[in-house]
């Protein structure tokens, strides 16, 4: 086990290395930098731009950028942003909070939805039940988050004025109004993300439970004797859970990622509008740093997804 | 008007029979901006009136929490970095210049004890210098003093080109000497009859020196107050996350009294224009939100909630149409655009004349821009009763049609004109955003029924307004025969603003397309004009001069003013705020408040 561990984080290695010369390659090759509000401004010479993108490199030679970036980031240092002239780890980890706690709620949400519902449709396929959830899934992932978002704006905060559309990561109140005031304002982010998330999942969970409640040990169970309920949970959704394990954990890096569109709406300070805006503003070591924790996160949750399949599974060995 | 009766009546205002606000009114008349009228009493002689602050300001503090939206928020706290407007502002909530420009064009003070004039020493016969009164008994948000050596600290951060601040261009080519512990003196190279620059309005703002002295050059990045700002303003700063809030509660101890009136002031960032306009309007989230780039049908509605109100702050920005001098599309000595080529047919000045009168400027006023942007023939711009009277503007197919077949334009078989086989088939560039798109469609369909083919082409922001060298679609190349954007004029003076078309600003491929000049427009009046209007020290030729300037560059039909783009912003009714076009949003906080 622990070898192959270790073996799979020696292979992301490469991977990684290859992800970052793609990465960096990509955005050296994008046009643009990020000084176009002083391009405008007759009051600012020319040559203070010139003299600006000078300084933070931009004139360089892509493979030198490249390697005086890998240097850095190896040392630990994750360069700094050209916009805010902050070190990038610090902008990120100020965003972290905020971001783990929207789509990590929103997860939960999803995880809490999916479950019981998927398994729910499952044992009783085509029943009303199931035809509603279907049906309400179905609606559910077609329906984009920005579409939803906005809805849900219109309806809450504009028209019945009881949700704040505007989210604030530093609420001034303390004790339980605090909580008051952070659970009205993240109901509507976490249940646009929470209900899409969760209408995928449990058209996942149901057709992955569906194949196996007609396998022939389940029959066995149920000819055991064995109530209902148990021939569920034991044989039935720890078989089940194993795809569903993998995309879950897949889905698990966005939890850091943070989600685009949807904090962009409720502008909700976290990772994926820090990513949206330095991708705006040509901030190339905000990008790079955010899109390359990204996929160090795919890679570990790929790992992470593995090694529990062994623990689901005990057919699966890795020794 | 002739210059006699300019100088009469500065005359009567030296004498007092006539106001000052009266005369810049007279003087918007003739097409002179309220900050050069007032500059132009001042060199005069005729001084500055101390501040007319807002007449019913609240003789209490405490006015609780103003919320204040952007939709980009600020991502630095230093003054002399801040790379766009969200940035400067966000400075300014804590640090504050010299002096700051009102609306009506005057020098307000804020730092300074009072405005230079000719009267109290302030500004030199020969226009060499001016010297600054400090305030006294102003702190720093940490207890410190601030001095003379806090301004003369700030030219020599500014100015060190080490540490590639922004705000250098204001600093580098002057000198600033300690007088004594409260003045100073801003020494100029040439006689300069623009001297509010330097330490004024979004330029000036001071940083302290005990706090920066050891972060200077290439350190300056370093700097903790870079993030953690201690100004003198009336909110000191409690709390900031790059591009997204930026808290700050009420100084205690600010040097103007009974300011400031809010508790806390909270400017939250991020989002869209149109939700921040919703925030305001309609639901009353926020107090203010921040230039409100939203089609003006929907502000109106959203207006009609009776919530709040929209304000509209005419400045001198200005969206306009560039008509090419040289050849873009082939390569001349290995570059294209170059200076020894012409345009092939944007050089004869019927064709450009034709394409002037097919910008229907009041359709785009009417159902594009709004109150967002008012239709005007001048470049030189500034609020509606202050264009200058020389210039007009006309929406006129037939007309343009009559031109180009005098001028021998024959139309093809596919109703395209051509002239000795040239045909008058423009490519015609701008950056991507919605009004610009649909603006290019509007001149596209005129010109087309005029026998001229027009192929848009949209380009995005970022890449359109970058200085990459490697990019051939930026602006400063331009490798098109036709573009537009909009260019602002953040300072009161025209001077930086009119040297977009002297013939030593050119844009080439010598200077990196540095050059400010992108039109490659050479007219030797025209830089006679500026030379003199740089070393003019008599305002009202200086005054005239200017207006010279914008006649040629506007009567050559190479540039098409379109529409003026004043500061739009939404706000509640209960909020009183002052809001200036020549200074920051936050310019005037501490006189903000709230109505009984």
């Amino acid at each position: 086990m622990t070898n192959y561990v270790v073996r799979r984080l020696l292979i992301a290695i490469p991977s990684l290395l290859g992800i970052s010369v793609i990465l960096f390659t990509v955005l050296a090759l994008a046009p643009g930098d990020p000084f176009e509000e002083l391009a405008t401004n007759p009051a600012i010479p020319p040559d203070v731009r010139a003299a600006l993108r000078a300084s933070l490199g931009l004139d360089d030679p892509v493979w030198t950028r490249y390697f005086s970036w890998l240097t850095a980031m190896l040392r630990g240092d994750w360069g700094y942003s050209f916009v805010s002239r902050v070190n990038v780890d610090q902008l990120i980890l100020a965003r972290l909070p905020t971001t783990l706690a929207i789509i990590g709620a929103s997860q939960v949400l999803a995880l809490a939805i999916a479950l019981p519902v998927g398994v729910m449709a499952a044992t009783r396929p085509y029943s009303v039940f199931d035809q509603v959830a279907n049906t309400l899934a179905f609606i559910g992932f077609s329906l984009p988050t920005f579409f939803t978002g906005l809805l849900l704006i219109l309806l809450f905060s504009i028209t019945l004025d009881w949700l704040p559309f505007v989210y604030r990561a530093d609420l001034t109140s303390t004790g339980w109004t605090w909580w008051g005031e952070q659970i009205r304002q993240s109901i509507m982010p976490v249940a646009v993300l929470g209900l899409f998330q969760g209408a995928a999942w449990t058209r996942f969970v149901r057709s992955a439970v569906l194949d196996v409640i007609r396998l022939d040990h389940v029959t066995t169970a149920r000819a055991k004797g064995l109530p209902e309920g148990s021939v569920t949970l034991r044989h039935v959704v720890r078989n089940a859970l194993i795809p569903v394990v993998t995309l879950v954990a897949l889905q698990m890096p966005t939890v850091f990622g943070g989600a685009i569109v949807t904090e962009q709406i409720f502008r909700v300070p976290g990772i994926g509008s820090l990513l949206i805006s330095a991708i705006l503003a040509n901030d190339t070591p905000v990008i790079m740093a955010v899109t390359f924790v990204f996929a160090g996160l795919v890679i570990f949750f790929n790992l992470l997804a593995d090694v529990i399949y062994g623990w689901l599974d005990p057919r699966i060995s890795y020794s | 008007m002739t210059e006699d009766d300019l100088r009469q009546m500065i005359g009567r205002v030296q004498r007092g029979t006539l106001t000052r606000r009266g005369f810049v009114r007279r003087m918007a008349a003739v097409g002179l901006t309220a900050p050069m009228a007032t500059q132009l009493l001042a060199i005069a002689g005729a001084a500055p009136a101390a501040a007319q602050t807002a007449s019913a300001y609240p003789s209490r503090r405490g006015g609780g929490a103003l919320k204040v939206l952007y939709w980009q928020g600020a991502t630095l706290l230093n003054p002399h970095f801040a790379v766009g407007t969200k940035d400067q502002d966000g400075s300014r909530a804590f640090y504050e210049p010299l002096a700051g420009w009102a609306q009506d064009g005057t020098l307000e003070p804020i730092l300074a004890a009072e405005i230079p004039s000719r009267e109290n020493g302030g500004l030199a016969a020969d226009g060499r210098s001016v010297t600054w009164k400090l305030k006294r008994g102003v702190k720093w948000h940490d207890g410190q003093d601030f001095t003379a050596d806090d301004a003369v600290f700030n030219w020599e951060y500014a100015k060190d080109p080490a540490t590639a601040s922004v705000t250098t261009g204001s600093y580098r080519d002057v000198n600033v000497v300690k007088v004594d512990d409260y003045t100073v003196r801003v020494e100029f190279q040439k006689p300069t009859p623009f001297w509010a620059d330097a330490f004024v309005g979004s330029r000036g703002m001071m940083i302290p020196k005990h706090l920066f002295k050891d972060y200077m050059g290439a350190k300056s990045r370093e700097a903790p107050a870079n993030l953690r700002p201690v100004g003198t303003s009336g909110y000191k700063f409690s709390e900031f996350q790059p591009g997204d809030m930026l808290r700050g509660e009420a100084n205690a101890s600010y040097h103007m009294p009974n300011r400031p009136f809010f508790d806390t002031l909270e400017v939250k960032g991020g989002g869209d224009a149109v939700s921040a306009a919703r925030a305001v309007l309609q639901t009353g989230e926020f107090d203010y939100a921040w230039n409100m780039q939203v089609e003006d049908a929907i502000l109106k509605r959203l207006e009609a909630n009776g919530r709040g109100k929209v304000n509209i702050v005419p400045g001198g920005g200005i969206e306009f149409i560039q008509l090419h001098t040289r050849d873009p599309w082939n390569e001349v000595n290995g570059e294209r655009a170059s200076l020894d080529s012409t345009h092939p047919t944007l050089s004869d000045p019927k064709v450009r004349e034709a394409l002037s009168l097919l910008c229907d400027r009041n359709a785009l006023e009417q159902f594009i821009y709004g109150r967002g942007g008012p239709a005007t023939a001048n470049f030189l711009n500034n609020p509606p009763r202050f264009r200058s009277p020389n210039t007009k503007f006309e929406f006129n197919i037939a007309k343009a049609n009559e031109i180009l077949d005098a001028a021998g334009y024959t139309r093809g078989a596919d109703g395209i004109r051509a002239k000795d086989g040239k045909r008058l088939k423009f490519v015609y560039q701008t950056s991507i955003n919605t009004p610009r798109q649909r603006t290019q469609a509007v001149i596209k369909q005129a010109a087309q029924r005029a026998g001229i083919d027009i192929e848009v082409k949209a380009v995005t922001a970022s890449v359109f307004f970058s200085s990459d060298v490697a990019n051939p679609d930026t602006y400063t190349k331009f490798f098109s025969d036709i573009q537009m954007y909009t260019t602002t004029m953040p300072q009161a003076d025209p001077q930086l603003f009119m040297n977009q078309y002297v013939s030593w600003e050119m844009s080439t491929k010598a200077n990196s397309w540095q050059g400010r000049n992108i039109i490659r427009w050479k007219s030797d009046e025209y830089d006679a004009a500026y030379r003199a209007a740089e070393g003019e020290l008599d305002p009202v030729k200086r005054a005239a001069l200017f207006i010279r300037m914008n006649d040629l560059i506007v009567g050559s039909n190479h540039v098409i003013p379109l529409v003026g783009r004043p500061t739009v912003s939404a706000s509640l009714n209960t909020l009183t705020h002052k809001l200036s076009a020549w200074d920051l949003t936050f310019g005037f906080l501490h006189d903000w408040h709230r109505a009984a």
